[in-house]
C-alpha cells in the first residue's frame, strides 16, 4: 500500500514538474529579437553635412532650381527616381484574366475620391514632381522631380493645396535644401497618412498618430522605442522602394515582409512557428487597427450635393469627425477595429477603367486572391471599405467624375454640384463615352493591414480564433481548426455513447442495490 | 480464500499513471475541442502535449513490461465462458451468484474484460497515439525548413482523435462502475492499490502460481 502511494506520488510529482517546466517563460540568452533591438536603436549620422555646400548657400526662386542643384552633385539619381512608381504613378503588372497592364494611381479608380483624372491639380499635390496639373505634364523633364518631398529633414517642407505638386509659398526652399537627408516618417506620412483626402481615410493602419506613436500603437515606430522609420523596412535600391499596396498592384513581388528581419520561424514555441505556414504575422500581431484616430469604412456619394443657403456645408459627430460633406456625401468611420480576415496569396485583380459591371452586386474594385487549398495563401488581416459611387447606367461602367474645379464652368462637382456635368467632364479625361445617364452602385475595396503592430503582450490570444463561436476567423470556412470546428456525427455519436453508458451504469447499479436490499430482507 | 499477489508493482504504477494521464488528457483534450473551459485554450494545448509525451513514455515501458513478463497473454480474447460472463452481468449479479470466471494470478481477466481491454490496447490507444502524433506533427504546406506531412487538412485526423476520446470517456465511466462488481464493492480497488487480493481456492491454479513464483 505504502509503495503504491509513493509511486503514485512520484508520478504526480514528475507530471507537475514537467508542467511547470513547459509553462514557465524561460530564456534570457541573446535572442534574435534583442539583436534587432540593438541594430535599429543605433542611429546613423550622415557622412556629409549639406549646410556646408556652396551650391546650396544661395536663394532659390523656384523649386526646379533646387532639383538642378541636387542633380549637380547627385547626377543620375533623377533617372532612378523617374523610373519609380512614385514618379510614374503606374507600373507594369500582370493582372489575372486581363494580361499585362500598366496600372497605378494614374489610371485606377478607387471608392474614395474615385480617381485623379481631371483632378490632378488637387490630387497630385502628393506626386513627387512639380506641376502635374493635367495630362500635358512632362514626365521626361528631370527638373520637375521633387527631391525635397522625400528628403526634407527640416520638417518645414509642405506642398501647396491645389498646387499640382508645387511647394507652398511659405516654404524657404534654400533652408530645406540645406537640411536634406534620409526620408523620415514625416516625409512619407505627409502623403501616405492622408490618402483619400484626410487623416487615416484610406489605410486604417497609416495615420498621423504614427508621426509620434507609443509602443502600444506601433511597436516598431514607437518614439520611445526603436523609433524606426518607414525606410527601415521599405528599403530602397536606386530609388525603387520595397513594398506596394494592393489597391494599385496585383503581383506577388516586391513586398515588404516581416520575415526580412524576423525570419520565417521567429517563435520559441514550435506550435506558433507552424502557424506561419498558413497565417501571416500581421494576423496575430495586429489585433486592431485605427488605434488612435478613426478610419473611413463607408462612403456614400449619393447624399452629396445638399446645400444650405446655396452653400456647401459639413457636419461632424461628437468626436469632430466628418460625417457629412456637401462635396463628398456621407461617411461612416470606425476606430479600434478588429480586421476582417481573408486568404491571400499575394496576387490581386482590379476593376479597370471601362470594365463592365453588374449593378445588382457590389463591385469589387480590387479582388485579393487566395484560398486554404492554395499552398501560397495565408490568412491576412484586411480593412474593407465600402461605398456607393457614380456609374454609367447605360454603359455599365464606373464613372470618373471631375470633382476638383480650377475655373468656373469646368464641371468640377465640388463647385457646381452637378453630377451630370462632372461625369461629362471626367469621362472626357479618360476618353470613354458617357451616356448622360448616371446612377450609384455599391463598391468594395480591400486593404491589407500591415502596420500598427502591437507589442508581444497584446498579440491576439489563441482562443480568439480557436473558439466555437464568433471567432476572428469565423468567416473563413472549409478547413478544420481545433477548438472551432468539430465533426457533428462524432459529437452526436460520442455524446450518445456517453449517455448510454451512464444510463447503463445507473440502471445496472440501481438494480444491484435493489436486489441487495431484497436479499437482505429475505435473509432477515 | 487465499491472499494472492495479483498486481505487480510496475503493473500498479502503470495502471495508476495511465489513469491519471488519460483523465488529464481527456480533460485538456476536451478543452481544446471546445467542450469545456478551464485552463484556457493555449495552456490546455501545452498541457495536453506534455501529458501526451509522458503517456508515450509510459506506453513504451508498459509494452516492454507486457512482452518481457508474458503478461500480454492475459489479454488474448477468448470465447470460453463469454456467454456465462454475459449472463452473470445480466442476471447472476442480481442473485448474488458466484463469478463464472475464477480470477487467478495467471488469468486475471474475465472473457468480457479480455475483449474490452484488447480492443483498448489494439484499437483505441493506438488510434489515439497515431492520430495524436499526426496532430502534433501536422505541418502543411511545405515551406521554410518545415517538413510537411503532406496532409492537406486536420479534419480526418481530428475526427478520429475525437472519436477515440469519446470511446475512452465511455470506457472510463463503465470501468469506474465495474470496479464495484468484485467479491466485495471495494475488493477490486484495494487489489489495484495494494496488489493483493483474496482469490478463491483452486488447487491447480494455486500450484501454477507457486510454479510462477519459483520461476
Amino acid at each position: 500500500m505504502k509503495k503504491t502511494i509513493i509511486s503514485i506520488g512520484f508520478g504526480v510529482l514528475v507530471l507537475s514538474l514537467l508542467t511547470m517546466l513547459t509553462l514557465t517563460d524561460h530564456g534570457t540568452a541573446t535572442t534574435p529579437l534583442m539583436k534587432l533591438h540593438t541594430k535599429y536603436r543605433q542611429k546613423v549620422t550622415p557622412s556629409v553635412d549639406h549646410t556646408q555646400f556652396t551650391q546650396l548657400k544661395k536663394h532659390f526662386s523656384k523649386p526646379q532650381d533646387v532639383t538642378s542643384a541636387c542633380i549637380s552633385c547627385h547626377n543620375e539619381r533623377h533617372t532612378e527616381v523617374m523610373q519609380s512608381s512614385h514618379w510614374n504613378w503606374e507600373r507594369q503588372e500582370y493582372v489575372e484574366g486581363k494580361g499585362i497592364r500598366t496600372l497605378g494611381k494614374k489610371n485606377i479608380l478607387n471608392n474614395f475620391c474615385i480617381g485623379i483624372s481631371g483632378n490632378e491639380q488637387s490630387c497630385n499635390k502628393c506626386h513627387i514632381g512639380y506641376g502635374w496639373g493635367d495630362k500635358s505634364f512632362d514626365f521626361k523633364n528631370s527638373l520637375n522631380v521633387d527631391c525635397l518631398a522625400c528628403h526634407d529633414n527640416s520638417n518645414t517642407y509642405i506642398k501647396a493645396v491645389g498646387g499640382a505638386g508645387m511647394p507652398d509659398a511659405s516654404v524657404d526652399l534654400a533652408n530645406v535644401a540645406r537640411h536634406v537627408g534620409k526620408p523620415m516618417r514625416t516625409n512619407c506620412g505627409t502623403c501616405h497618412f492622408y490618402g483619400g483626402g484626410g487623416n487615416n481615410v484610406k489605410h486604417g493602419d497609416l495615420e498621423k498618430a504614427l508621426f509620434d506613436p507609443s509602443r502600444d500603437v506601433d511597436v516598431h515606430m514607437a518614439s520611445d522605442g526603436e523609433d524606426m522609420q518607414c525606410v527601415d523596412c521599405h528599403t530602397a535600391r536606386k530609388h525603387q522602394m520595397l513594398g506596394k499596396m494592393y489597391s494599385v498592384s496585383s503581383m506577388n513581388r516586391n513586398r515588404v515582409e516581416c520575415e526580412q528581419c524576423h525570419t520565417a520561424m521567429p517563435h520559441a514555441d514550435d506550435i506558433l512557428n507552424k502557424h506561419t505556414l498558413k497565417v501571416a504575422c500581421q494576423t496575430c500581431h495586429i489585433p486592431e487597427y485605427a488605434k488612435v484616430n478613426p478610419t473611413k469604412l463607408y462612403w456614400d456619394w449619393t447624399t452629396a450635393g445638399k446645400l444650405k443657403d446655396g452653400k456647401p456645408y459639413e457636419e461632424t459627430d461628437s468626436t469632430g469627425t466628418d460625417v457629412y460633406m456637401s462635396i463628398k456625401g456621407s461617411f461612416r468611420w470606425g476606430k479600434n477595429l478588429k480586421p476582417d480576415y481573408i486568404w491571400f496569396n499575394g496576387t490581386a485583380s482590379h476593376y479597370l477603367i471601362g470594365d463592365t459591371l453588374d449593378p445588382s452586386v457590389p463591385v469589387k474594385i480590387n479582388t485579393l486572391y487566395g484560398s486554404y487549398d492554395d499552398p501560397d495563401s495565408k490568412i491576412v488581416p484586411v480593412k474593407i471599405h465600402r461605398a456607393k459611387q457614380i456609374y454609367d447606367t447605360q454603359y455599365h461602367y464606373l464613372i470618373q467624375p471631375k470633382t476638383f474645379s480650377t475655373k468656373a464652368g469646368d464641371g468640377g462637382y465640388w463647385k457646381e454640384f452637378n453630377w451630370n456635368r462632372a461625369a461629362q467632364e471626367g469621362m472626357k479625361q479618360i476618353n470613354l463615352p458617357y451616356s448622360d445617364n448616371y446612377g450609384f452602385v455599391e463598391t468594395e475595396m480591400t486593404w491589407p493591414i500591415n502596420h500598427m503592430v502591437s507589442p508581444k503582450n497584446k498579440t491576439v490570444p489563441c482562443a480568439e480564433c480557436h473558439t466555437r463561436n464568433n471567432g476572428r476567423i469565423a468567416s473563413l470556412t472549409g478547413f478544420y481548426i481545433p477548438g472551432r470546428d468539430y465533426t457533428s456525427w462524432v459529437e452526436y455519436l460520442g455524446s450518445g455513447f456517453i449517455l448510454l453508458t451512464l444510463a447503463g451504469v445507473f440502471i445496472h447499479g440501481g438494480m444491484r442495490i435493489a436486489s441487495f436490499r431484497k436479499q437482505k430482507e429475505n435473509n432477515a | 480464500m487465499t491472499r494472492e499477489y495479483v498486481y505487480k508493482r510496475f503493473e500498479r504504477f502503470w495502471h495508476w499513471m495511465q489513469a491519471l494521464l488519460i483523465i488529464f488528457l481527456g480533460f485538456t483534450g476536451f478543452e481544446i475541442h471546445g467542450s469545456i473551459h478551464f485552463f484556457g485554450f493555449e495552456q490546455a494545448v501545452k498541457l495536453h502535449n506534455v501529458a501526451a509525451i509522458a503517456f508515450l513514455v509510459l506506453i513504451i515501458f508498459a509494452v516492454f513490461w507486457h512482452i518481457t513478463t508474458g503478461e500480454w497473454r492475459q489479454y488474448l480474447p477468448t470465447r470460453k465462458n463469454l456467454r456465462a460472463q454475459m449472463e452473470y452481468y445480466i442476471f447472476g449479479i442480481f442473485r448474488n451468484a458466484p463469478h463464472p470466471t475464477k480470477k487467478t494470478v495467471l488469468s486475471k481477466l474475465n472473457p468480457l474484460q479480455k475483449i474490452v481491454y484488447a480492443g483498448l490496447k489494439v484499437i483505441v490507444i493506438p488510434l489515439m497515439v497515431m492520430s495524436g502524433l499526426v496532430y502534433m506533427f501536422y505541418r502543411y504546406p511545405q515551406r521554410y525548413e518545415v517538413i510537411s506531412l503532406n496532409i492537406a487538412g486536420l479534419k480526418v485526423v481530428a475526427t478520429l482523435h475525437t472519436l477515440g476520446a469519446f470511446l475512452l470517456v465511455c470506457f472510463f465511466i463503465a470501468h469506474l462502475y465495474l470496479i464495484t462488481t468484485g467479491t466485495t464493492i471495494t475488493s477490486n480497488l484495494k487489489a489495484m492499490l495494494t496488489g493483493y487480493e483474496d482469490l478463491p481456492d483452486d488447487e491447480s491454479e494455486k500450484s501454477n502460481s507457486l510454479m510462477m513464483e519459483q520461476l
